[in-house]
């Protein structure tokens, strides 16, 4: 049989996703920070066609962020420190979420506390409101003194923290982990243990940038979280450990350009994928990625995305 | 409306030791372009670098609906966007930002400093078209940097020039000349952008006889567009929130920043 017979037309794909109980129309996300509220986008894309929108990092109380400056590009990539610059939950629930719903936007939160009893404050807020599919966990920002990166760093912590939020919140919880980790197999055991329903990996890489004329950091923070296609092969090599240990749907991303990287993401594991800088590079991404992941499914003659999630796995 | 779009280059040229000018055309970008505003580029199909770099709009056509762009080799993006030749794509997104605002004044003053001249080449255009008189003190390092002085003799303004050489016009600070050649009486608003100690200079000028202003700031960007927060900038030391260069300005009021 030839594959010309065999050919699939595009509207018999079925290219929507379960992650967790999260339940995608496609599965090409935005990440968080990457994205703002989506109506930054809006004169670019459609961002109700996008499978998800991951909105701006946020917390109990409003944030400057940190000093400046806060970004700096470096090969291949970018290194952040905005230090989460957020109006807050209360902010956002009142004056973004309605428009996000009205548009139907699928929208993810994405929360970050100082203390575990502010995420679950954060969760049960959310629990509250109308309007937000999920919630992603963040416990592993890089560029904050307090909270981020120090739960997600440490297992028992991890635990603790999804223990919280799931407590408080009927939404399907999705810690995003860090790569800051000697094991992050173990992080994200721990993270199911709590009760995660998935896994979002990975958070940027912790780096630094050097300005040799001023001998001095660039980034007033030091150190900053780096980001783009530098790091695709070492989420792509975390993603595929943990699909290999772990039976927890995984959103994955770092570093996707095209939707060959996305396809990648997907065959390492990854039940959807975000994108992160790429938004920056091109802001009609997510959807080019979802029409390129399309094609390669007519011309491959698969069915269903689910068959190509861990297809590269060697069991 | 912004939009990201392929522009049709049909123009590139060197102006000056690493000045260069291209003009596109942008059918869906240009009809909604105001001075001050900028234009988010892809410097080419590169990872490194990988990001946009955010150019302001130098001038406008709007009956070819081209846009043109002054730009100076500052790093790796700029050098690669001298490579785009005439009949290649140029990859923008815009029009992005909050321009100039345009007041019902008679007469404006403008001060721009090296490649900062190029937002105000467009501004000053579009005022002239209002009727409005538009003295223009444009400096540089030296006389071959002045790159934009053909077109501000062709919108007709009121030019005087400084370098720092003396190859051309007054020697030394642009902004002495406000001091030595202006009269404040004769300004209703000020116009400028250029290297930050000029803008300080031209605000305090401002300030000391009660003119109105603004400038056009800079910053590195990412998104372009106020998502990513990395071009956040205090206007004042004291405040204690970030403006977003890119969605508040790049053009803020003198009377906001400090």
């Amino acid at each position: 049989m030839t594959r010309a017979e065999n050919k699939l037309n595009e509207n018999d794909l079925d290219i929507s996703v379960n992650l967790g109980g999260l339940i995608l129309k496609n599965p090409v996300t935005v990440a968080s920070g990457t994205f703002g509220y989506g109506m930054e986008y809006e004169d670019f894309v459609d961002i109700s066609e996008i499978g998800g929108v991951i909105v701006k990092g946020t917390t109990l109380e409003p944030r400057s962020g940190n000093p400046i400056p806060r970004i700096v590009e470096t090969p291949a990539g970018m290194l952040n420190a905005i230090g989460l610059e957020n109006p807050g939950i209360d902010v956002f629930l009142r004056d973004f979420l309605p428009y996000l719903k009205e548009k139907g936007v699928t929208v993810i939160a994405n929360i970050a506390g100082n203390t575990i009893e502010e995420y679950a404050r954060i969760a049960a807020k959310i629990e509250n409101s109308e309007g937000i599919a999920a919630i992603e966990l963040n416990i592993s920002c890089p560029n904050v003194k307090k909270g981020g990166l120090q739960f997600g760093t440490n297992p028992d912590t991890v635990k603790e923290v999804v223990e919280a939020v799931k407590r408080e919140t009927s939404l399907p919880v999705i810690p995003k982990l860090s790569p800051n980790v000697t094991d992050i197999v173990e992080i994200a055991k721990a993270a199911k243990a709590g009760g995660a329903d998935a896994l979002s990996m990975i958070n940027t890489l912790m780096g630094m940038a050097i300005d040799i004329k001023n001998k001095k950091p660039v980034l007033a923070n030091i150190f900053g979280g780096l980001s783009g296609p530098a790091i695709k092969p070492v989420a792509l090599r975390m993603i595929y450990q943990v699909y290999k240990e772990v039976t927890l749907p995984i959103l994955g991303g770092g570093g996707i350009l095209d939707y060959k990287d996305a396809l990648e993401f997907i065959m390492a594991g990854a039940t959807a994928v975000s994108i992160g800088t790429g938004n920056f590079v091109n802001p009609c991404l997510a959807l080019e990625i979802v029409e390129g992941i399309k094609k390669y499914m007519v011309q491959e003659n698969i069915k269903s995305i689910s068959e190509l999630v861990g297809a590269a796995v060697i069991k | 409306m912004s939009c990201m779009e392929n522009g049709l280059v049909i123009s590139h040229k060197k102006l000056g030791r690493d000045l260069y000018e291209i003009e596109f055309i942008a059918p869906r970008i240009a009809p909604c372009c105001q001075p001050g505003q900028f234009v988010h580029v892809k410097t080419g199909g590169t990872m490194d670098p990988l990001l946009r770099r955010p150019l302001s709009l130098y001038d406008v056509d709007e009956k070819l609906n081209s846009i043109t762009l002054l730009y100076k080799v500052v790093g790796k993006g700029t050098e690669l966007l001298t490579k785009i030749k005439v009949k290649e794509n140029i990859n923008v997104m815009g029009p992005l930002g909050k321009g100039f605002s345009l007041g019902d004044y008679k007469s404006v003053l403008l001060v721009g400093g090296g490649v900062g001249i190029a937002p105000l080449i467009y501004l000053a255009r579009v005022l002239r078209e209002r009727g409005c008189k538009v003295t223009v003190l444009y400096g540089a390092a030296r006389s071959e940097e002045l790159v934009a002085f053909d077109r501000l003799r062709s919108i007709g303004v009121e030019l005087m020039l400084a370098t720092m050489d003396g190859s051309a016009g007054y020697k030394g600070l642009v902004t002495e000349l406000l001091y030595d050649k202006i009269n404040p009486h004769d300004i209703e608003f000020i116009y400028t952008c250029g290297p930050e100690p000029m803008m300080v200079a031209v605000k305090d000028y401002a300030d000391k006889y009660g003119i109105k202003g603004e400038v056009s700031l800079e910053e590195n960007m990412a998104c372009g567009v106020g998502a990513c927060l990395g071009c956040a900038r205090k206007l004042k030391p004291e405040d204690d929130h970030y403006v977003k260069v890119c969605k508040d300005g790049p053009v803020f009021s003198m009377a906001d920043i400090k």
